[in-house]
C-alpha cells in the first residue's frame, strides 16, 4: 500500500459521467482499505457546464479537495477541457484522455469515463476486481457488459503504449 | 473488519443514516443545494420524510413534531433559513419536547446559489446551540449528538454544514446511537405559547441555557487539540479544519465542534500557550470577532478570503500574510439551458418582445445568459412577482407595460402565491403579465416534486395543487395554460397582446422538463387513480 496520498481530477462537461467515473474510483479505492475523499461541486452539473471531481485517496486524506498543481493524474473526457484542467496537474503528472484510448475502439461512446478509468487503473495499485466491483456498484446491471468491456479495452489501449 | 463497519458516504448521506438509526419520526425541508440529498437518502433508508412548500412550513411542522416528543429533522439551504427564520426566533424560546435538528447548508463560494451568507450569524441572533462537522463522519456523529443536545436542552440546534462537506465522500464509522422516546402531548402554556407575559420569562431560560451548553462545552464539548511542535496556535472548524491541517501539519490545531456557544475557557487556556494564534474560518469572521469581544488576542485572515471558499493553498497564503491579488482559474464552460428545454422558447418570446423580465430562482434564471439575455432580475425565492410589480408601479407607462414577471412552478409554491395576491389587491395601473413556468418539477435542484406535481418525496401519488386555480382564486383578471413550445408564433402573439391588453394576466407554460418528462410519465402511470385530486 502506498505511503502517499494519491490525487486524481476528473474533468469533463455535464452528462459525461464525470462524477460515476469518480464514484467508481473512490470505490475501488476505498474496498482496497485506503482512506478516501472525494469532492466535487454538483447542482449546475446537469447543465451542460464544466465538472470537475477530486479523488484521494492513502493511509491518511486530509482536505476532501486536491490542491492546484498537485493532481498525480488527471483524467479529461471532454478534449475541449484539457487546458482549463491542466493547472490541477502536478510537474510530471500524467494526463489521461480520450487519445489515451489510441486506435482502440469503444463498444459505446458513452462508456468514454469507464473506458478512460481503465486506462488510469493500468498506472494505479489497486485490485482488478476491485474495479469490477465498483463498476458493478455504480451502474445498472444492463449496463455492466458494455462498461466493463470499455475498462478492459482501456487497459489493453494503455498497455499498448 | 466487516463492510458494513466502515461506509463510503457523502455528507448529506451520513446525516440521513445517522437520522434512520435515531429513529428521527419526521423529516421534512425543501429542496435547496448542497442540502437535497439529505432527505432523498432518508427516505430510501425507510424514513418519513416530506417536501414542504417551503422552508418556514417545514420548520413549524417539524416543530410541532418535537412539541409532540418526537425527533425530527428539518433541512435546507442557507437562504432556506432567511424563510424560516420567523418561526426560528420564536421556537428558540419556546424550546422543544424531543428533539428538532435544523440543518443548514451554506454554500461558500457560491456553486448554486444566489449569495454566500454565512449562516453562523443565526445561531448567534436566535440564541441555539450550533454544531459543525468537518467530514461525513463527523456529519453522523453531530447528527446523534444535536438530538442528544436537543433533548437534554430542550432547545432547536443547528447543524451547520457547508457545500464541501454535504457533498464530499468521506470514510464513516457509524456508532451506536441513543433511542428515541414515544410522542405524547401534554399542556405546557408558558412554555410554548408566546404571549409578552410568557415570552419575557422564556428569554430569559434561553440565556440562561446557553450558559448552561456553555460551560458544558468548555468541560466536555465536541473539541478538541492537536497538538504540533510550533510555537503556533490555529483555531478552526468544519472544512477549515481539514484544509488547515494539509496546510500546516506542525500547527497546534483547536479543532472547535460545537461553535455557539463557544467553549470561551478552553479557547483563552489555548491561546494563552502561544505568541500568535489565527483563526481559520470560511466566510465572515464570526468566531474571531466572538473572540476577540471576550478580551482574547487572536489574529484572523485578511478581508479579501472571506469571499468564496477556502483551500489548502488560500490557507497557506494566509499562514504567509500574502495578500497578492489570486490568480482567477481559468474559465470553464458555463452551464446553460439544455437543447430542447421548454423555456428556451420562452426567453427567446421574452428577448424578441424587448420584456423587462423580473426573474426567479430556477433553471430558468439562465435566460441571462446570451442568447436570450432576458433577465433583468433575480433576487430570492418569489421575488419576481414583487419586484415586476414595484418595477410596473413606478415606471413611466410605457416602460411598464414592458414588464413582465417570470417565475417556476416548484418556486411559485414556494413563495409566489402571496405575490398573486398582492398584484389583485395593488394592481398597477397598467396591468401586469405573470408567466408561470411549469415543467412538472423542480429541476435546479435535481427533479424534486412539490405539490404542484401531484406527488411526494417518494413519487407517490399525493394530492395536486392546480397552479392555474390558485391564480383564478387569488384573483388575476385572465389565466391560460398554454405549451409555449406548441406553436411559437401563438405563444408570442399571445404574451404580446397581454403586454398591451393593461389587465391582470397569469400564463401558464407547461410542459414538462426534457429531463424530467420520461420519470414524470413512468409515475404518472405508476400512480394513475390512485390520486386524490381531479
Amino acid at each position: 500500500m502506498s505511503e502517499n496520498v494519491t490525487n486524481v481530477v476528473i474533468a469533463g462537461l455535464g452528462g459525461q459521467g464525470v462524477l460515476k467515473a469518480s464514484d467508481i474510483l473512490a470505490d475501488a479505492a476505498f474496498a482496497c482499505g485506503y482512506d478516501v475523499k472525494k469532492s466535487e461541486i454538483h447542482g449546475m452539473s446537469q447543465r451542460g457546464g464544466s465538472v470537475t471531481s477530486d479523488v484521494r485517496f492513502g493511509p491518511q486524506v486530509l482536505s476532501p479537495m486536491v490542491p492546484d498543481g498537485s493532481a498525480d493524474f488527471l483524467v479529461v473526457l471532454a478534449e475541449e477541457e484539457t487546458e482549463s484542467a491542466r493547472r490541477h496537474l502536478r510537474p510530471g503528472g500524467v494526463l489521461i484522455g480520450p487519445q489515451s484510448l489510441g486506435a482502440s475502439s469503444l463498444p459505446n461512446r458513452r462508456s468514454l469515463n469507464v473506458a478512460l478509468l481503465g486506462v488510469l487503473s493500468v498506472r494505479l495499485d489497486l485490485a482488478v476486481t476491485a474495479w469490477h466491483d465498483a463498476i458493478r456498484a455504480n451502474l445498472a446491471e444492463k449496463l455492466h457488459e458494455t462498461n466493463l468491456e470499455a475498462f478492459a479495452a482501456g487497459r489493453r489501449a494503455a498497455r499498448a503504449k | 473488519m466487516e463492510k458494513t463497519d466502515r461506509l463510503l458516504l457523502s455528507g448529506n448521506e451520513a446525516i440521513a443514516l445517522a437520522a434512520s438509526r435515531l429513529g428521527v419520526a419526521l423529516g421534512t425541508g425543501y429542496p435547496g443545494t448542497p442540502s437535497t440529498e439529505i432527505l432523498e437518502n432518508f427516505s430510501r433508508l425507510g424514513g418519513r420524510a416530506q417536501w414542504a412548500p417551503n422552508e418556514k412550513v417545514a420548520l413549524e411542522v417539524g416543530l410541532g413534531a418535537a412539541f409532540a416528543g418526537a425527533r425530527a429533522l428539518v433541512t435546507m439551504k442557507h437562504v432556506g433559513v432567511n424563510v424560516a427564520a420567523d418561526p426560528l426566533f420564536t421556537a428558540a424560546y419556546t424550546g422543544v419536547t424531543g428533539a428538532l435538528v435544523l440543518v443548514s447548508a451554506d454554500d461558500p463560494g457560491m456553486a448554486s446559489s444566489q449569495n454566500e451568507q454565512d449562516n453562523r450569524r443565526y445561531a448567534v441572533a436566535a440564541g441555539i446551540p450550533m454544531l459543525e462537522p468537518s467530514d461525513s463522519q463527523e456529519a453522523y456523529d453531530y447528527t446523534a449528538l444535536a438530538v442528544e443536545m436537543s433533548e437534554r436542552w430542550r432547545t432547536v440546534v443547528m447543524l451547520r454544514v457547508t457545500t464541501r462537506v454535504c457533498h464530499s465522500k468521506t470514510t464513516v464509522r457509524p456508532g451506536p446511537v441513543s433511542a428515541p422516546a414515544a410522542p405524547s402531548f401534554y399542556r405546557d402554556v408558558k412554555s410554548r405559547v408566546m404571549v409578552p407575559g410568557y415570552a419575557r420569562r422564556a428569554h430569559v431560560r434561553l440565556r440562561d441555557r446557553l450558559d448552561d451548553i456553555e460551560a458544558w462545552n468548555n468541560a466536555e464539548g465536541p473539541n478538541r487539540t492537536d497538538w504540533g511542535p510550533v510555537e503556533f496556535g490555529i483555531i478552526a472548524s468544519g472544512i477549515s479544519y481539514v484544509h488547515a491541517r494539509e496546510a500546516m501539519p506542525t500547527a497546534n490545531v483547536l479543532k472547535l465542534g460545537l461553535t455557539y456557544p463557544l467553549p470561551m475557557e478552553t479557547i483563552r487556556e489555548f491561546v494563552a500557550k502561544f505568541k500568535r494564534t489565527i483563526v481559520l474560518e470560511e466566510g465572515d469572521p464570526v468566531l474571531a470577532e466572538a473572540i476577540r469581544a471576550a478580551g482574547i488576542r487572536v489574529e484572523s485572515k485578511p478581508p479579501m478570503y472571506r469571499f468564496g471558499e477556502l483551500t489548502v493553498a488560500r490557507i497557506r497564503r494566509i499562514l504567509d500574510g500574502d495578500t497578492s491579488p489570486e490568480a482567477a482559474p481559468p474559465p470553464g464552460k458555463p452551464p446553460q439551458l439544455c437543447q430542447g428545454c421548454p423555456h428556451r422558447t420562452v426567453f427567446q418570446t421574452l428577448h424578441d418582445l424587448d420584456c423587462i423580465v423580473a426573474g426567479d430562482i430556477g433553471c430558468y434564471t439562465l435566460g441571462v445568459l446570451p442568447p436570450f439575455e432576458a433577465m433583468d432580475t433575480c433576487v430570492c425565492m418569489g421575488a419576481s412577482i414583487g419586484v415586476g410589480l414595484g418595477l410596473r408601479h413606478t415606471l413611466p407607462e410605457a416602460e411598464a407595460r414592458r414588464v413582465v414577471s417570470v417565475i417556476g412552478d416548484s418556486t411559485f409554491v414556494h413563495s409566489g402565491i402571496t405575490g398573486l395576491v398582492e398584484m389583485a389587491y395593488n394592481p398597477p395601473v397598467s396591468g401586469h403579465v405573470v408567466l408561470i413556468l411549469d415543467n412538472g418539477t423542480t429541476a435546479m435542484t435535481g427533479l424534486q416534486e412539490h405539490p404542484g406535481t401531484g406527488r411526494r418525496l417518494d413519487h407517490g401519488a399525493g394530492r395536486r395543487l392546480v397552479l392555474e386555480d390558485v391564480a383564478r382564486a387569488a384573483g388575476a383578471d385572465f389565466v391560460t395554460v398554454t405549451d409555449p413550445t406548441a406553436d411559437l408564433e401563438a405563444f408570442k402573439t399571445l404574451v404580446a397582446e397581454r403586454l398591451a391588453a393593461g389587465v391582470l394576466s397569469v400564463i401558464v407554460c407547461r410542459r414538462p422538463c426534457l429531463l424530467a418528462a420520461r420519470q414524470i410519465r413512468q409515475f404518472s402511470q405508476e400512480t394513475e387513480g390512485t390520486a386524490g385530486h381531479e
